[in-house]
């Protein structure tokens, strides 16, 4: 327990208690007026949080506190209570919005500045009230985790839920996630939900729904758009620049975030955005060999090999980076090389091995951006002879989440091989359009 | 002198509220902090009220949202980054900024906080790209002593300064990136302050505190001080914009006149039995009244399709129109309200005039059935903006019967004031919680109360004891702001003496003939470095400052060129010497070194501010003794 937990206990002090603070330094005596706050978590913990009238937190140091008197006792505050109900409106899409983590409505208390997540019908109705006008929503919060700590097993229950949704009779689910792995679970999706006949939309925000500059409402109300279109892919919508003018739809598949920051992180990346959507309504497909709505019952293909690795190619890697994961038993490794797709020499043995105990080696390039390809250079022949798998201008995410369900299908290397090379959901291009680059 | 008024039995109440922009990095960035009229990008953004605590967006402020107001910003690489774009989280803050702050806190008695929370205050027009402005209080409980009792300084902040408004359309608003994330410091002073030149003298003090520094920005718009002003019955206005110190004490006369003169205005409505609710939205359309007036703005409004509409305002006759501050009236205050919508109203008491006839205006009195005691105003423009012309006129109007609006006021060049805005709401707040809670340690405050900068008095008395100056020099230097130029040309060697009378007398001496406010401290240098170099003579400063002050594009060195008075060469000199010498050859053959005086006479009128003086004394006696 840190100093001001002992503090708050000894003087028996809660949160929201209104108090009264003598604290004394040199013969100075100050007085401090206001709300008990939350300590702040990562600090040393020696001072106290106090809310002033005037709306500033300031911290006082616990040990030059003389006095404190509780002027008044928390309350206990009342939960906000919605009772609005939502009658569904029969001419309008109905549109299901799937929570995973991250907050793309919240509130906050202006008492204690905490922010709460948002996620009933009613609160999203009180935040971003434009999306009924489109649909008519159904949220469901799923979990709420932090999208760094996603993996397969969430995959799988996104999958499950945004099928059962669909079957039943929604027009389009949105997904709301966290944007670091956002990605990596839009490639899950485009190749867990076979049959796909609905859009599947992906999004998320750069800046948190507690500030009024934030991205969270445009993004969601672009998404709902695109979850009416008619559209049957997994697809990612995010802020097209950095103004608040419109947002674009990625294929699933070839999306990248390649800013840590900006709202216009998402980047389609060897490909062409699907369609760039403005917020009052308008849908401007940019393409058209996108997937159009169909009636078909998507069904979900959620097998799929765990011991996966990507693995990032550098100046001076030892092969034993690459035995340590064919001890310990992996299936398949994503590689993402340098340039065409290339490995330093020394360890084409390793992959040699590797391939040779019927682990998949798979290879990327972490150019991002372009074809890999191993016949150009002696190397990269040498890395084919070895059995590696080049992945086209498949980007190494992608490529590391279809080697997982592609394992999850067959240990056969030639059927590893062939439905890696398989199209399934946009994730190869068949050939590489020069309006493609850094866009 | 005897006061216009007896403040203290008025219960005059003034608080100060100053911000001055820090000369330091920004805030939260390491980016410059100057201003550039180029624009590199732009990019437009729209701001979305946040849910307030109880679950709620207010609905006046989602609507205006919903209207599609954007907000276009202008960039320049150089003077702003992702932080500044509201696309990266904020570093910082700015270590030398928060030391200021501290140093500011100490100068004015007040104490740091133990711990700095930065806070989020909501702004919602823009000014702030992420909606909010970042600011913390880093000292409270702080005091100046004035000879009229002690004035508190509950708080001194460290916040961020906005944007600079370029062009305000009707649902666009065009904002310059450079300005926003500039350091201010923010002192705020309890209502203690009694008197109008008690408020001048804590201006000042906190002023002299700031520049202590030598850390705060300088110049137009670098200082912003608002008064908060109230007499007992009276109500609490905010005076923002005030500029120059001076104008502090008739800025306050000029309110309390005000609010007095209202309060009269009240007093009179209500023993004439007016009640608000008297005072109806009905407007009634007089247009026919004036289908042939003389008075071109009507008919121009008429001509375009537009209506004359009239509202009765009961028991107004008289008051529309009575001075509330020298050259304002009531009627002032109701066209300030109306000045959204329209250029100008007509008030009853105002008229017969501007073409407006009295024929007319006795038809009007006939339409609305006006009693003696009752008054008009007539807004002629297209019918919808009239109509909400007049409702902020009805407004108006049952305020004057309540006594003093509390709002939020303009100061004008003259002392008086102009409406802008009603008060700010309560501010919003919440945690920047981006940022981590700064600890100032017991070191760090030893530090910063073992190294305060000097007051400017103590400047005054150093300077006096130091470089040997006048104390009025002194005094003057340091007032007028030369003082950190000053001490900069003495250690480059220059004499102290000399820099001061050029920075003060030669300077004050111009005031009357050119604008010396134009000139700038490279101007001042660039003279000086001229000096320094031997290449003009002290005689040389007035007149380049001159030229300077009329034409700030030019340099010294250009001035100096143009107008001849860069000094000659030695040989130069020498040559003209012994053309004088040659030209008077006799005389001093004659005279001997008897010639020195008229010899010397002749050579100056030829060299004076081209050669040192000395110099040419030391040539002439030479070549005298040479030839003699």
């Amino acid at each position: 327990m840190r100093k001001v937990e002992r503090f708050m206990k000894e003087r028996n002090l809660e949160i929201g208690d209104y108090v009264r603070i003598i604290r004394k330094e040199d013969g100075r005596e100050s007085v401090y007026e206001g709300i008990v706050m939350n300590p702040y978590e990562l600090s040393s913990g020696e001072t106290l949080t106090i809310k002033l009238d005037n709306g500033y937190n300031v911290g006082i140091l616990v040990d030059a506190i003389s006095d404190v008197e509780i002027i008044e006792k928390a309350r206990p505050r009342g939960e906000v209570s919605f009772t609005e109900v939502f009658l569904k409106k029969p001419e309008l899409p109905n549109v299901a919005i799937l929570g995973t983590g991250g907050t793309i409505a919240s509130r906050i208390d202006y008492k204690t500045g905490a922010v709460h997540a948002a996620f009933t019908a009613e609160e999203l109705a009180k935040a971003v009230p434009e999306i009924f006008e489109i649909a008519n929503i159904t949220p469901k919060l799923l979990f709420n985790i932090m999208s760094e700590d996603m993996k397969p097993e969430y995959w799988r229950r996104i999958a499950h839920e945004v099928a059962k949704l669909l079957n039943d009779g929604e027009d389009g689910v949105v997904v709301t996630h966290g944007t670091d792995t956002l990605a990596y679970t839009a490639s899950a999706l485009s190749f867990m939900l076979r049959d796909l006949g609905k859009p599947v939309i992906l999004v998320g925000s750069q800046r948190s729904s507690d500030r009024p500059s934030s991205d969270a409402a445009m993004n969601l109300i672009c998404s709902v758009r695109m979850a009416t279109a008619d559209f049957g892919e997994v697809a990612i919508v995010m802020h097209g620049e950095t103004g608040d003018t419109y947002c674009l739809t990625h294929r699933g598949t070839k999306a990248r975030k390649m800013h840590t920051s900006r709202r216009d992180a998402f980047r389609s990346i060897n490909d062409v955005p699907i369609a760039r959507i403005w917020p009052k309504g308008e849908i401007e497909f940019l393409r058209d060999d996108y997937r159009r709505r169909t009636g078909s019952e998507v069904h979900v293909d959620d097998r799929m090999e765990e011991r996966v690795a990507l693995v990032k190619v550098f100046p001076g890697i030892q092969p034993e980076v690459i035995d340590f994961f064919v001890d310990r038993g992996y299936k398949g490794l994503v590689l993402e090389g340098t340039g065409l797709g290339h490995t330093p020499n020394e360890l084409i043995p390793a992959i040699d091995r590797a391939t040779e105990e019927g682990v998949a080696v798979c290879m990327t390039s972490q150019c991002l951006y372009g074809r890999v390809n191993l016949n150009v250079y002696s190397t990269g022949r040498k890395l084919l002879k070895a059995g590696v798998i080049p992945c086209e201008d498949m980007l190494p995410e992608t490529a590391y989440v279809k080697l997982a369900w592609v394992l999850g299908h067959t240990d056969d290397p030639k059927e590893v091989r062939e439905m890696m090379l398989t199209n399934y959901a946009g994730e190869i291009t068949p050939y590489t359009r020069f309006d493609t680059y850094l866009r | 002198m005897a006061e216009k008024f007896n403040y203290a039995e008025l219960g005059l109440k003034v608080g100060l509220e100053i911000h001055r922009q820090l000369d330091t990095k920004k805030l939260f960035s390491p980016v410059p902090s100057e201003f550039s009229e180029e624009v590199d990008f732009t990019f437009e953004r729209r701001l979305r009220p946040t849910i307030s605590e109880m679950g709620e967006i207010d609905p006046a402020a989602l609507e205006e949202f919903k209207k599609g107001r954007k907000y276009v910003y202008q960039g320049n690489y150089r003077l702003t980054d992702l932080v500044y774009m509201d696309e990266e989280p904020p570093r910082g803050p700015d270590g030398e900024a928060l030391k200021v702050a501290l140093q500011i806190g100490y100068l004015l008695n007040a104490a740091p906080v133990d711990e700095v929370h930065f806070m989020r205050k909501i702004v919602i027009d823009g000014s702030n790209v992420s909606g909010f402005q970042r600011t913390a209080i880093v000292a409270m409980d702080g005091r100046v002593d004035t000879p009229w009792g002690s004035v508190g300084i509950p708080t001194v902040c460290l916040e961020e300064d906005a944007c600079r408004i370029v062009e305000r359309k009707e649902k666009e608003v065009i904002y310059r990136l450079d300005r926003l994330g500039i350091p201010l410091v923010e002192i705020s002073t309890t209502p203690d302050i009694h008197h109008p030149e008690q408020a001048k003298v804590v201006a000042k003090y906190i002023g002299d505190a700031l520049r202590a520094t030598r850390k705060v920005k300088r110049g137009l718009g670098t200082i912003r001080q608002d008064l908060n002003v109230s007499i007992r019955g009276g109500a609490r206005v905010e005076i923002k914009g005030v500029q120059e110190l001076d104008m502090i004490p008739l800025i306050i006369e000029r309110e309390v006149e005000r609010q007095l003169n209202l309060l009269k205005i009240r007093d009179e409505l209500r023993s004439r039995g007016i009640k608000p609710e008297d005072i109806k939205e009905e407007f009634h359309d007089v247009t026919d009244v004036f289908e042939n007036t003389g008075s071109k703005i009507v008919a121009k409004a008429i001509k375009n399709g537009g209506k004359v509409l009239a509202v009765k305002l009961p028991g107004f006759r008289g008051l529309i129109g009575r001075e509330i501050q020298p050259g304002r009236r009531l009627g002032t205050e109701m066209a300030d309200r109306a000045k959204k919508y329209v250029r100008g109203i007509f008030h009853i008491d105002e008229l017969p005039n501007y073409g407006i006839t009295e024929l007319e205006v006795n038809a009007v009195i006939k339409k609305l059935g006006l009693g003696e005691k009752d008054a008009f105003v007539l807004v002629a423009a297209d019918e919808e903006t009239a109509r909400k012309a007049l409702v902020e006129v009805v407004k108006r109007a049952k305020e004057a019967i309540e006594g003093v609006p509390e709002e939020t006021r303009r100061a004008l060049p003259d002392g008086n004031t102009q409406y802008m805005r009603p008060l700010p709401g309560k501010a919003r707040m919440y945690p920047e919680t981006d940022i981590p809670p700064i600890l100032i340690t017991p070191e760090m405050k030893e530090r910063i109360k073992a190294n305060l900068p000097e007051l400017p008095q103590e400047r005054v008395e150093r300077f006096v004891r130091e470089y040997k100056i006048d104390r009025s020099l002194a005094e003057t230097l340091v007032n007028d702001e030369r003082d950190e130029l000053f001490e900069e040309l003495v250690k480059r060697g220059l004499k102290p003496s000399l820099v001061a009378s050029i920075l003060v007398v030669v300077l004050k001496g111009l005031k009357k003939e050119a604008p010396i406010e134009n000139l700038t401290e490279e101007h001042i240098r660039g003279a000086f470095e001229l000096y320094l170099e031997g290449r003009i003579a002290k005689e040389a400063f007035e007149e380049i400052f001159k030229e300077l002050a009329e034409h700030p594009e030019k340099t010294a060195q250009q001035v100096a060129e143009e107008k001849g008075l860069t000094l000659l060469s030695e040989e130069e000199v020498e040559r003209i010497i012994d053309e004088v010498i040659q030209g008077n050859i006799d005389v001093i053959k004659a005279k001997g070194m008897g010639a020195m005086g008229m010899i010397m006479g002749r050579a100056m009128a030829k060299l004076r501010g081209r050669a040192d003086g000395k110099l040419v004394n030391q040539l002439v006696r030479k070549k005298i003794q040479e030839v003699s």
